[in-house]
């Protein structure tokens, strides 16, 4: 346990037990369904939790700053539909028009979650309660309980869900699943190396400390919420691309789904902890368990969200319990670890208190 | 705490009163007979449920945690009850069932909030998902219904008068709780763990002990409210109460009570229910259907706090500005002491 604490920080092994169970889940479930690892489950598993993985990105970024957006859902079914209707009537719009249209909506609608809760000081549990209930409004308004259905839409957006990167005996590299590890892979890049990315972490784990450090936490909590917003817009556009079929309904209750995988995904509730790769194991992990178990045949589809419920409580009890254990003793080994270095080198101590 | 009642009186609540006025007002332009007795107790049979949960809510909030999770509760207390009935449980055993399983999963997030140390939001969430994961476990995608008829009159008919059951008991209810809030130790224990919970420490108050009482009764009540709902619609489905959670969290929040914990009254609380109930009802007499109601609440709940953040910034700017003005320019106070303006 020592050897391991002393080459990675709780939080990596955390990451790393994550990823063993879903290597562990993996292989227990091909031993239990036939044809399980082969190519079409695998890219229809793969291309299922595309969506879900891009919105994730933008939520850690608001998780982060010790904030919650419940409007997500919304937001991607909003996005989808006005996007999609757009389409219908207009069916000569350029692919890139209506990509930065539903970015740019999903702008919009983050905006206006970052501008209640930085600048209006609305807890964001309220102002993204209210704005889940306002944008599926605004949806149900727009719509006239009209749908949006594939049959209307230009046949390049019907094209793109088989559209293939890459492609390798039939295991494929879909579009929309590259679409979402570059989302990752960025995020992920931005949390580590872009001082906005540092400053997200300064913020979430002391609100008032960034502050009076003089941190523009204001600001970066703003942009924070914008760019969940920028994300849930392009994941709306996915939703669009992939369902084709357009009610007033859709992604109705996707942000349960990704603040589950946030928080299986070790991204602290309270701010301040966490990484983009852990998030996306937290989407694998949900999504591989949620697809196996309705293929197991043994399990019904109806304990799908009690299996979900359980796994949010586990993942957050042992981040809470054992991680909590495990970095009093993190500290203390490196704190007698430097210890013993300045007694092995004492003319270097001076230098180093 | 008289002297904070009649402060709160001519402040949020007095505000609420208004509104209410209003609200009835407008209702009594559109519709005569809007304020007898009938039509008043057939609007409140139709919420009684949430109103029911909402009291429960003001305490979860006044110590500054949340419960996301009664609405799942409700309709896995419903779920409990029409499984059991199903399957030729007595109905009498079957409630007691439920109500035990929502104390039960109660203590359960009582024990992770206040031993473990998890974030409510956290844990209720899984019990948001989890407890209506259960529920569709239990009944599917079935209806189940044909329930005894006295089980169906007891969300149905009155009892004095055209007075329901259900409604008496909330009346008994909200009583309790304003007593139980303002003039109960517990109360205390209650809003001082809301304002401070090192404080609340300091001066003996069993914190964890406070928590999960409440996290018990509000499973508890969330799953008698969950009977009470499936005794007054006679039948039972998986999505029964679904989304309850956002209009009973936005009447405590209406109400006055702090998110934050700690502030708040339970008149303010029990106000903004019969506001909330008299505007969706004015609501419907104008023609706007219940997604867009939702949506006027959420848009409500919003407001409710947007707005006196705003004021309270403006006012303080306000005072800021005052009281530069009243300091004199520095250097002209008497022995060269600069005096500071002390706003703020």
């Amino acid at each position: 346990m020592d050897a391991l604490l002393r080459r990675f920080r709780p939080e990596q092994l955390r990451e790393l037990i994550l990823l063993l169970v879903i290597v562990g889940m993996v292989v227990f479930f091909a031993t239990q369904i036939d044809q399980y690892l082969a190519a079409r489950p695998v890219n229809r598993i793969t291309t299922g939790l595309a969506i879900t993985a891009v919105v994730a990105v933008g939520q850690v970024l608001v998780v982060l700053t010790r904030n919650i957006d419940l409007s997500v859902g919304s937001s991607v079914g909003l996005v989808a539909y006005v996007v999609g209707t757009l389409l219908t009537r207009w069916t000569e719009m350029p692919p890139l028009v209506a990509v930065g249209l539903s970015v740019g909506i999903g702008v919009l609608l983050g905006a206006i979650n970052g501008l209640l809760v930085a600048y209006g000081r609305v807890p964001s549990i309220i102002a993204t309660l209210g704005t889940l209930a306002l944008y599926r409004v605004v949806l149900v308004e727009f719509s006239g309980a009209k749908t949006v259905t594939t049959a209307d839409l230009p046949d390049w957006l019907n094209d793109i869900p088989s559209a293939n990167v890459a492609s390798f005996e039939g295991y494929d590299l879909r579009v929309m699943v590259a679409v979402a590890l570059v989302a990752v892979i960025i995020g992920q890049l931005m949390l580590r190396y872009l001082s906005f990315g540092r400053r997200l972490y300064a913020i979430g784990s002391n609100p008032d400390a960034a502050r009076v450090s003089g941190l523009p936490a204001r600001r970066d909590v703003f942009l924070a919420f914008t760019l969940c917003g920028a994300l849930a817009g392009l994941a709306g556009f996915m939703f669009l691309v992939r369902f084709g079929n357009i009610t007033v309904t859709a992604a109705q209750g996707l942000e349960l789904q990704v603040v589950a995988a946030v928080v299986v995904g070790g991204v602290a509730i309270a701010g301040g902890s966490g990484s983009m790769v852990g998030a996306f194991m937290g989407v694998l992990l949900i999504e591989i368990l949620q697809q196996s178990l309705l293929r197991w045949a043994e399990i019904s589809e109806f304990v799908k969200d009690a299996i979900l419920g359980l796994l949010i409580l586990l993942a957050v009890a042992t981040d809470t319990v054992v991680l909590g254990r495990l970095r009093e003793r993190w500290v203390r080994i490196r704190r007698r670890d430097q210890e013993e270095r300045l007694a092995a080198a004492p003319g270097e101590a001076a230098d180093v208190r | 705490m008289s002297a904070d009642i009649r402060r709160r009186l001519i402040g949020w609540e007095g505000l609420l009163l208004v509104f209410l006025v209003v609200v009835l007002g407008f209702n009594m332009a559109t519709n005569p007979r809007y304020l007898e007795i009938g039509n008043q107790v057939n609007l409140f049979t139709l919420g009684i449920e949430k109103s029911i949960v909402i009291l429960v809510m003001a305490f979860v909030i006044m110590t500054g945690e949340i419960d996301l999770s009664v609405a799942s509760m409700m309709g896995l207390a419903a779920a409990v009850v029409a499984a059991l009935f199903e399957q030729g449980v007595p109905m009498e055993i079957a409630v007691l069932v439920a109500l035990a399983v929502g104390l039960g999963f109660g203590l359960i997030n009582g024990f992770f909030v206040a031993i473990v140390g998890i974030p409510s939001l956290a844990v209720t969430l899984a019990g948001y998902i989890g407890f209506r994961g259960l529920a569709r476990l239990l009944v599917e995608d079935r209806s189940v219904g044909s329930f005894p008829d006295w089980f169906t009159a007891l969300g149905q008919d009155g009892l004095l008068g055209p007075i329901t059951g259900p409604m008496l008991l909330y009346l008994v209810m909200a009583i309790l709780a304003v007593t139980i809030m303002h003039f109960t130790g517990f109360g205390r224990s209650t809003i001082v763990i809301g304002n401070s919970v090192s404080v609340a420490r300091f001066s003996g108050v069993r914190v964890a002990r406070v928590k999960i009482a409440i996290f018990a009764a509000s499973g508890l009540i969330a799953a008698l409210a969950g009977v009470l709902i499936a005794a007054r619609l006679g039948a039972v489905r998986a999505s029964t109460a679904d989304g309850f959670e956002l209009d009973i969290i936005t009447v405590v929040l209406l109400g006055g009570v702090s998110i934050f914990g700690g502030s708040g009254t339970m008149i303010g609380v029990l106000l903004s229910s019969i506001l909330v109930l008299n505007l969706r009802n004015g609501l419907v007499i104008a023609g706007i259907t219940g997604n867009t109601q939702t949506g006027i609440i959420g848009l409500l709940l919003i407001l409710s706090v947007l707005v006196p953040n705003l004021v309270g910034a403006g006012r303080e700017r306000f005072r800021r500005r005052a009281a530069d003005r009243a300091a004199p320019p520095p250097g002209t106070s008497g022995e060269g002491v600069s005096v500071r303006p002390s706003g703020g």
